[in-house]
């Protein structure tokens, strides 16, 4: 297959699992890319990118913006903030609007779950997801199991668990679909509060304790908690928490096997991890942000590929 | 349906010497090939390039020849513009190109944008001082831009509906060049 069976990147769910074989053969390439002395391919130089960011966000904001000059698109950057929304605008007209300038594709990242898939009915440029309130957040799950593969050598048959809060997080959504995709094994680890009824339905299991899901593990991918999402206690306090569900080192060297840690960033050191171990050759914490501009690339050049002039 | 017809252009035999001839002249030019590197066009370059590098190796002794492959999808000018999706190859260059003479090495020369493709790219490893331009089989009169080889297997005349087919028994096969009528 040379060629994505979608338009859009909204979310895992509408990806089929050559897509993600596509993806990441494609960021094979542009990690090569990134690391020459001149970083940049000139493909998409007739192509305009905007990023609209209706939520806060550092790293995967600038993490776009990068993979887009790589290709040497050109980019606008927009956030919500310091915008028309404030002054009541819908989401379709301020969009709207920012096409009118001749926009070829949309990445965007909104509070309101599904606002992607809404957005791409309406308009016609091509939409990247890069997170849409709790649903869903693909490249992150996309660069997340690139990083497993890169470290594993593949993902299918590896035992993954996802600790901390699966209840508010796009990333455990996105990521359980994506390795789900690829033949993976997956946990999902965390107070019984911050961990959805139905999860299960999903295909995969619930541990609540820790120690043994570390055991069980080939790879775990520690949440960060979402204070800003919670707006009533799910658990007593961050104290208690840590102590239940945080990584230290002693735990880590309690296992008879190394596992590899994972995290999304932006980590609350000394909360779900503690610094000895983000900081540890067992953390592939800033590989994973490193490959993120490398699955952003093949993210963007395979949709703007499907782009006709 | 219409019937393919084929004619060959080049045999084994034939291959062989033009190689060979094709070595001596990059001798000729470079000597002991202190600031020289080939450099393979992906995808049907790196045969013909991992060819000459053993005929220098075996046969002249140059055993600390410099070579790379370059892939040149990302540099070229009919992206969004074909039926087919671009499909990229592996990049392999682990040296800079800087201050370097640069042979590129590519099977066909036939309309020049390839080789237009991998002037740009390969000045993401540095500028080199010079780059030359070797090639199996040279189609005349198809150029689109103005660029010719500096060392040349066989030139060959095609009209435009035919193509010109290399084969390597690295590639499955016999070595084997032939004129392709569709």
């Amino acid at each position: 297959m040379s060629e994505l069976s979608v338009n859009h990147l909204l979310g895992i769910k509408y990806l089929k699992k050559e897509d993600i074989n596509l993806i990441f053969e494609t960021a094979d390439h542009f990690k090569e890319v990134i690391n020459r002395p001149i970083k940049k391919v000139p493909s998409l130089r007739d192509i305009t990118i905007a990023n609209l960011f209706f939520e806060n966000s550092t790293r995967t904001r600038l993490s776009f913006e990068l993979a887009e000059k790589r290709l040497s698109a050109d980019v606008i950057n927009f956030s919500a903030a310091s915008s028309s929304v404030k002054k009541g605008e819908t989401l379709i007209d301020t969009v709207n609007n920012i096409l009118s300038m001749k926009v070829d594709m949309v990445v965007m990242r909104h509070p309101n779950p599904g606002a992607g898939v809404f957005l791409s009915k309406h308009i016609k440029a091509s939409i990247i997801n890069a997170g849409d309130g709790a649903h869903e957040h693909p490249t992150q799950a996309l660069l997340d199991s690139y990083s497993i593969r890169e470290k594993l050598g593949e993902v299918q048959g590896k035992k993954v668990v996802i600790v901390g809060d699966i209840l508010h997080s796009r990333v455990a959504l996105s990521n359980i679909f994506a390795l789900k995709l690829q033949g993976a094994e997956i946990k999902v680890c965390g107070p019984k509060t911050l961990i959805p009824k139905y999860i299960e339905k999903l295909g995969v299991k619930v541990e609540t304790n820790l120690t043994k899901a570390l055991q069980w593990c080939d790879v775990a991918n520690m949440l960060r908690v979402q204070n800003e999402r919670m707006e009533i206690s799910y658990f007593p306090s961050t104290r208690e928490y840590t102590q239940q569900f945080g990584v230290n080192k002693r735990l880590l060297d309690s296992l008879d096997k190394e596992i590899v840690i994972m995290h999304p960033g932006p980590i609350n050191r000394g909360v779900e991890i503690t610094s000895d171990v983000a900081d540890s050759k067992q953390a592939i914490i800033l590989d994973q942000v490193q490959n993120g501009v490398a699955v952003r690339m093949a993210v963007i050049y395979l949709l703007a590929s499907k782009i006709k002039q | 349906m219409e019937i393919m017809s084929q004619k060959l252009l080049l045999s084994a035999k034939e291959i062989d010497i033009i190689l060979h001839r094709l070595a001596c002249q990059l001798i000729e030019n470079h000597t002991h090939f202190e600031d020289t590197v080939l450099v393979g066009i992906q995808p049907r370059g790196i045969f013909l390039a991992d060819r000459i590098k053993q005929i220098l190796i075996n046969d002249y002794k140059l055993s600390t020849i410099k070579m790379g492959y370059l892939d040149i999808t990302f540099y070229r000018d009919d992206f969004r513009r074909g039926e087919k999706p671009l499909e990229a190859n592996k990049t392999k260059i682990d040296f800079t190109v800087e201050d370097k003479r640069v042979v590129f090495i590519d099977d066909v020369l036939y309309t020049g944008r390839s080789i237009r493709s991998a002037l740009t790219a390969i000045q993401s490893f540095g500028r080199p001082i010079e780059i030359e331009l070797l090639t199996l089989i040279d189609r005349r009169f198809s150029r689109h831009l103005p660029i010719q080889p500096n060392y040349r297997g066989r030139q060959v005349d095609a009209i435009n509906q035919e193509k010109v087919k290399v084969h390597w028994i690295e590639n499955g096969g016999e070595d084997a060049v032939y004129l392709v009528n569709s």
